[in-house]
């Protein structure tokens, strides 16, 4: 019995595990909190509405069709996940990339550029998007090793000023009566991701490609680099404090900058792999940054901060994010799902307090077991009489 | 040109609310990243205000109970990252940002909610108010003066007062330098961060509803506030964290954010055939200079973003 209590305890002071239930505590509070909205919004359909969110696809009955849906929201969440690993590798390295937005939007215009205007190959689309981006990202983090400028300001100045350039650059190749850009698929097919015959498993839809294998084969590597390599274990220093990392011979400029640009390349990647399906058109009079860079914020730390946890915490908030496309819009709207996912970052700042706290509670307990296991040792030795107890 | 004089003015006034919210928190010690969500939330209180306020009402009363929406509605919103920060040590920027996305979010299923149960075709997620606006506006010849130019002005000089004359002012700066040493001396450092925080709710809140009012009589919350609350925050840090300068600093973006609604009325820059996402982005690009030159020297409240823990020494 005792035994067994024991081990129970040491998992709940498993870090790993902590995260996992704090994620979890996260995730049913805030759909707690979207249930409540609905509910003051118009209590009749408040059930059915969140119940709507968190089926998503399932709300097609015919599993042909959940499965089409199924490989739209697996391709949407590919790109959330890069977006999520490019905040994550940034916030390792203690930088808070808010511009994944932005670099996710340089990404987009990149590879839409050559694939549309220049018919290059999907593969040199998917490098512009990276090297695009990644440039992005690194002027953030030159303004802030040599300057010391905030990164957060300037990522968001950033996202602004990438927005107007994409729309300008995209406007070269946008249809003649829409404002959306050329599709790929009647324009450059060879700019299309390639299939590989999974389209077979998801009801023929086409737009799941190699990118979402991709993308989470990009999650293992960010794992393997920051945890396993040197350079990892370089980086990470940097972010811990940069002046010990300059003690120690590191190249902390160098660091920054490298950092910001690999957070944006990921970011890149993820556009790269997301509009090279050719699922969606840029819209070249956009007054807004796509949602993707911020919706990754709350997959990283929804995630734990570790790369193969948002995988799971990306293919979440995408599943909710298109779940929200299915409530019954007479009533509600599809924002439920934003206000949820920002809810759920919210949370997230408590994490931290939640371990502290959780942590606190055990070691009460514990105390409280090592006292009361003392008093039963006492007893016993009353029992035994004095002299046997002491030997 | 008194048309550009006009929009700058009221900008600079947007502004200048916003980046003196920012330093009321920043001077307390907690970062306010959040001022673009606090902005949306304030713009949403005050636009519902006018909405539903009955017509015919004196201009004053009207003036009056809209501001107080919206600071009202900007002072709750900041409770969040205050009870998160403050209370739970949470990492500030974090927060910040999730109230960025929070407030827009909200804002748009609200308006939606309401315009939906208003009528069961209308999905926009827009407020139209034009007609409690006017009160807000005295036509002098062909410059529109706006009440909230002056609003901001005395703001703006009671800021300095506040920061630098009162007990008051001085305690939140020791908070925000070194929060230890304040509680030493018996300031109770959990108190004045929180004053901190709500006094940059309210500020940041009624700086919303200044933006959605310039120019406009009506507003459409999917677009929240295009990032002003992060340009506030650059006039802030180009303005030192000092109100004197901040006043100058939201002059000079506030005239480039003008260019970019009026530069088709001067000759000389319709000349340079530029298109007009160029001037769209003047703002950000500015800004960003700015930052490069000024933040190397950056005087930055010591213990921002630092979440104060008693027992730390």
């Amino acid at each position: 019995m005792n035994k067994n209590s024991g081990k129970k305890e040491s998992l709940w002071r498993n870090n790993g595990f902590q995260t996992i239930a704090a994620s979890l505590l996260c995730i049913i509070i805030g759909l707690l909190v979207g249930y409540i909205v609905l509910l003051i919004i118009n209590p009749g359909g408040a059930g059915k509405a969140i119940l709507a969110i968190i089926k998503n696809f399932l709300y097609y009955p015919s599993a042909a069709a959940a499965m089409k849906y199924f490989g739209t929201t697996l391709v949407k969440a590919s790109a959330l996940l890069m977006c999520s690993l490019s905040v994550l590798f940034a916030y390792k390295v203690g930088l808070f990339n808010i511009g994944a937005a932005g670099q996710y939007v340089a990404g987009a215009g990149a590879c839409l550029y050559f694939g549309l205007y220049h018919g290059m190959p999907w593969y040199v689309c998917l490098l512009a998007a990276v090297a695009m981006a990644a440039v992005a990202g690194g002027i953030s983090g030159a303004l802030k090793a040599y300057f010391n400028v905030n990164e957060v300001i300037s990522c968001i100045m950033l996202n602004w000023i990438g927005l107007y350039c994409v729309n300008m650059l995209l406007s070269l190749v946008k249809e003649q009566s829409t404002p959306y850009t050329k599709s790929l698929s009647s324009t450059n097919k060879s700019a299309l991701l390639p299939n590989l015959g999974m389209e077979q498993l998801f009801s023929k839809n086409e737009f799941v490609t190699i990118g979402v294998p991709l993308a989470v084969v990009m999650a293992i590597i960010v794992w393997v680099v920051l945890e396993k390599t040197k350079f990892g274990y370089e980086l990470k220093a940097t972010g811990m404090n940069k002046q010990a990392a300059k003690y120690c011979g590191m190249k902390e400029k160098r660091n920054i900058i490298l950092t910001m640009m690999i957070a944006g390349g990921l970011a890149g990647f993820g556009a790269g792999i997301f509009y090279l399906t050719g699922i969606e058109q840029w819209m070249v009079q956009q007054t807004s940054v796509p949602a993707m860079g911020f919706n990754g914020i709350a997959a990283a730390f929804l995630g734990g901060l570790n790369p193969i946890g948002t995988i799971f915490s990306s293919y979440f908030i995408q599943h909710i994010t298109s779940g929200g496309t299915y409530v019954d819009k007479t009533m509600y709207c599809t924002q439920i799902s934003d206000l949820i996912s920002a809810f759920i970052i919210y949370l997230c700042g408590f994490v931290l307090f939640f371990k502290i706290w959780l942590n606190r509670i055990l070691d009460k307990r514990e105390e409280k077991r090592a006292a009361g296991g003392q008093e039963a040792v006492k007893e016993q030795e009353a029992a035994k009489g004095q002299k046997g107890g002491r030997a | 040109m008194l048309l550009l004089i006009q929009y700058t003015l009221i900008f600079a006034s947007v502004l200048v609310l916003v980046a003196l919210g920012g330093c009321f928190s920043e001077h307390s010690g907690v970062i306010n990243i959040g001022l673009e969500g606090i902005m949306v939330m304030g713009a949403l209180g005050g636009a519902l205000m006018m909405k539903y306020l009955p017509a015919g009402m004196a201009a004053p009363v009207i003036i009056l109970a809209v501001i107080l929406a919206s600071v009202a509605v900007g002072m709750i919103f900041s409770l969040l990252l205050g009870v998160a920060a403050i209370q739970f040590k949470a990492d500030q920027t974090l927060v910040g940002t999730a109230l960025n996305l929070l407030g827009p979010a909200a804002a748009v299923v609200l308006v939606r909610a309401i315009n939906t149960a208003e009528s069961v075709d209308n999905v926009s997620s827009t407020v139209a108010y034009g007609q409690a606006k006017k009160s807000f506006i005295v036509n002098m010849g062909r410059f529109e003066f706006n009440w909230f130019m002056l609003i901001a002005l005395l703001l703006l000089v009671a800021s300095y007062i506040v920061l630098y004359k009162t007990k008051f002012g001085l305690r939140l700066c020791a908070c925000g330098e070194h929060p230890q040493a304040a509680d030493s001396v018996g300031i109770n450092v959990y108190k004045m961060r929180y004053a901190g925080v709500l006094i940059s709710g309210g500020l940041g809140g009624l700086g919303g509803l200044v933006y959605i009012t310039a120019g406009v009589s009506e507003w459409k919350f999917e677009n929240g506030v295009a990032g002003f609350g992060f340009l506030a925050l650059a006039v802030m840090i180009f303005g030192q964290w000092k109100p004197v300068n901040i006043g100058l600093a939201a002059l000079l973006f506030g005239l480039f954010r003008a260019l970019s609604n009026v530069y088709t009325g001067f000759d000389a820059l319709v000349a340079l055939k530029l298109p007009s996402t160029v001037y769209n982005m003047l703002p950000y690009i500015i800004s960003l200079v700015v930052l490069v030159f000024v933040s190397k020297k950056s005087r930055a409240p010591k213990a921002e973003g630092i979440p104060y823990d008693k027992g730390q020494r």
